[in-house]
């Protein structure tokens, strides 16, 4: 099947809209595409009619144009013979919106439209979802584009089960400054489901992570899921939810009673290179650590700070996840003391943490970020930047970038995120060095670095 | 294709649900896995005749179709050092619920493993590979990886393993038969990818590691409640 109609068409039927009824799900969606998306759409309903001065067509069939993607939002029981007058028209997909399918036990209704698509090689997301964000294509979430929180064009594609939940993760990864190729909530997933999107976004020239919300797979769909992620050389996050233990079933081995179903999941998901986020704040860093880089590191970590305690909680943290901060000979701390400006050398601690102290410059900063990066025991860079520290300026991001396109070692920044701050934190999104809102967020990125390894 | 003997087993433990140990121990050693010596005895005389050709000690465990956990029924006694001990213990085993004869096996010793398998219904075939004995569930030191294994994956589940250096040599002890280990788990993967249909879960608990073996001294099948016919799926 070919995805492209779905997520990059040139034309848009909507079919449903209401000539009555602006807050109906497709009147919003038409009515966004209609005013800021590329596409060329089209309103469909059986009446006909005018819509806003617009004409709305009575069938699929009746628009001039051939119609790549249509945007179904019907009632449930009309679905089915709608979609079979798209395959008839030779639209080129579907995202049905519509609910009231197998999560209400309807399943015989999907069925028919699986059987429908099936047979006709037509794909289509869905039902009882919110389809697929594409910027600048097009976007069916029948949300007002004034309530929705977007993120810049990115390299990020991100897939959800839930539409509630994707739509969050979007206004986190704005809040964050990452970057999305794509969204898809997949919903009831009849047809197109989480293994054909893995297979699409590996080869999407515009997409370099893959990020998932999944709720449960099918039978031996884990398997196939994992052993297509094991071939996919980009990387893939996956947030799984239903961690909580199974009920009190009586079982009768060991084996059975101790592999459930979380431990079974996260154990498959490091042994074919699925980076398992463990909740949606690692699944946020992740997406922007591996946005940023992604080779693999084995998790040797140097940290710069300017104050004691953030250095002793960041080696904790790193501690906790498994990250070792390797203590640095007397030899490289005598040379890292050498390069850093005079008042500094007095009073700071060059052991890692390197601790440049409130006097610190933008150059010292950038000594010990180059000698660290410089440095075979050190695989990783975490920045602790307190933007309060009085020598300290806003263009020190942009000199920090310079030192890893030299040296191609990932530097990670923790800066506290407020209004106050936003020109360093901008500094850091611009230049595209990872930058959290805590210590742990920072320590979090790197760890995402550790866990995706190649299989 | 699984092995003639290893099918009959299967179909002959269908209706129960699960297979005996002796059975049990007699599939894995059609399939390449050390089990200790041991004969199924269901007279008192056959038990003392086979403790004497292997020599004392031996272990002796009781086989009921209505006893699955045999430790938790005091089903299991180790280290039976004389024929009067082993003629005691088959007769108190004898009074047992669907007695069906005793267990007479090589006594073992070594490092306590389990190796397990569980047909997942996400992701098929799992192996668990832990620290083993009858404190399985409250230590909980256990690793897991779909199968097939590779030999990486042994590698690193070893590696996972919190107890992991007492595979290695703790404290004065020997440490165990790595690559005997790597293969018990790479032949039982194989295995287990053959039985899916068949199974629902197996612990071999304990494996018992040496430094010259890793041996199967304990093994419970659990078979799939609508599982295939092991016949039906053999075309010759």
């Amino acid at each position: 099947m070919n995805f492209n109609a779905l997520f990059k068409p040139k034309t848009l039927a909507v079919i449903g809209v209401s000539l009555n009824n602006d807050r109906h799900p497709a009147n919003v969606i038409y009515y966004k595409n209609n005013l800021r998306f590329q596409a060329e759409v089209f309103p469909v309903n059986d009446r006909g009619g005018i819509l806003q001065g617009d004409t709305v067509y009575a069938r699929v069939s009746d628009i001039p144009q051939k119609v790549d993607l249509a945007v179904i939002a019907v009632r449930a029981q009309m679905v089915p013979d709608i979609m079979a007058e798209c395959i008839e028209a030779k639209v080129g997909g579907a995202v049905v919106i519509s609910g009231g399918f197998a999560e209400i036990g309807r399943k015989d209704l999907q069925e028919r439209m699986v059987s429908l698509a099936s047979e006709a090689g037509f794909p289509f997301i869905g039902p009882n979802c919110l389809g697929i964000y594409s910027p600048p294509h097009m976007d069916t979430f029948f949300l007002p584009s004034e309530r929705m929180v977007s993120p810049n064009k990115g390299r990020v594609a991100l897939v959800s089960q839930s539409g509630g939940t994707l739509v969050d993760q979007m206004t986190k990864f704005a809040n964050e400054g990452i970057g999305l190729s794509l969204a898809v909530s997949i919903g009831n997933k009849a047809l197109i489901r989480e293994l054909d999107l893995l297979r699409y976004f590996a080869h999407d020239p515009g997409t370099d992570v893959i990020a998932f919300y999944v709720e449960g797979f099918e039978k031996n769909e884990g398997r196939e899921f994992v052993l297509a992620t094991g071939r996919c050389p980009k990387p893939v996050i996956v947030l799984k939810s239903g961690k909580s233990p199974g009920g009190g079933r009586a079982i009768s081995s060991h084996t059975a009673s101790m592999a459930g179903d979380y431990e079974v999941f996260s154990a498959v998901a490091s042994q074919y290179g699925v980076v398992e986020a463990r909740n949606e704040f690692e699944l946020v860093s992740f997406c922007e650590a591996l946005s940023c880089y992604n080779q693999p590191i084995e998790g040797r970590i140097g940290i710069i700070t300017t104050s004691g305690g953030h250095g002793a909680l960041a080696v904790d943290a790193c501690f906790s996840h498994g990250l070792s901060v390797p203590t640095l000979s007397e030899q490289h701390q005598a040379e890292i003391r050498e390069q850093v400006s005079p008042r500094v050398q007095a009073i700071a601690s060059f052991s890692n943490p390197i601790d440049l102290t409130g006097s610190a410059v933008d150059d010292d900063f950038i000594a010990a970020a180059k000698f660290l990066s410089s440095m075979e025991e050190v695989d990783c860079v975490l920045i602790l930047l307190l933007p309060y520290t009085p020598g300290v300026t806003s263009d020190l991001a942009a000199r920090l970038s310079q030192i890893y396109r030299q040296a191609d070692k990932p530097l990670m920044a923790y800066v506290p995120h407020v209004e106050k701050y936003r020109i360093f934190i901008e500094g850091f999104e611009f230049n595209r060095i990872p930058v959290a809102h805590s210590i742990e967020g920072a320590v979090h990125m790197a760890e995402a670095m550790r866990r995706c390894q190649p299989c | 294709m699984l092995k003639k003997g290893i099918r009959d087993i299967l179909s002959a433990s269908k209706d129960m649900g699960w297979v005996l140990e002796p059975q049990a121990k007699h599939l894995f050693s059609l399939a390449g896995l050390e089990v200790p010596r041991f004969t199924w005895a269901t007279t008192e005389g056959e038990a003392v005749r086979f403790a004497q050709e292997i020599g004392y000690p031996v272990v002796a465990k009781v086989v009921s179709p209505r006893i699955v956990h045999k430790s938790d029924r005091d089903g299991v006694v180790l280290g039976i050092d004389s024929d009067a001990e082993l003629a005691e213990t088959f007769s108190r085993f004898s009074q047992v619920e669907n007695f069906a004869g005793v267990l007479v096996e090589e006594m073992m010793s070594g490092l306590e493993l389990i190796a397990g398998a569980k047909i997942d219904y996400q992701f098929g075939p799992v192996i668990l590979l832990g620290i083993g004995g009858t404190g399985v569930e409250i230590y909980r030191d256990i690793t897991l990886r779909m199968a097939p294994l590779r030999e990486r994956d042994v590698e690193s589940m070893i590696k996972d393993l919190k107890a992991g250096r007492l595979l290695e040599g703790y404290r004065g002890s020997e440490p165990i038969n790595r690559s005997e280990l790597i293969r018990l788990l790479i032949t039982f993967s194989g295995l287990v990818m053959e039985l899916e249909e068949f199974i629902e879960s197996i612990d071999l608990n304990p494996v018992i590691c040496s430094s010259t073996s890793c041996v199967v001294a304990d093994a419970r099948i659990m078979l799939k409640e609508t599982g295939g016919n092991p016949q039906s799926q053999w075309h010759g």
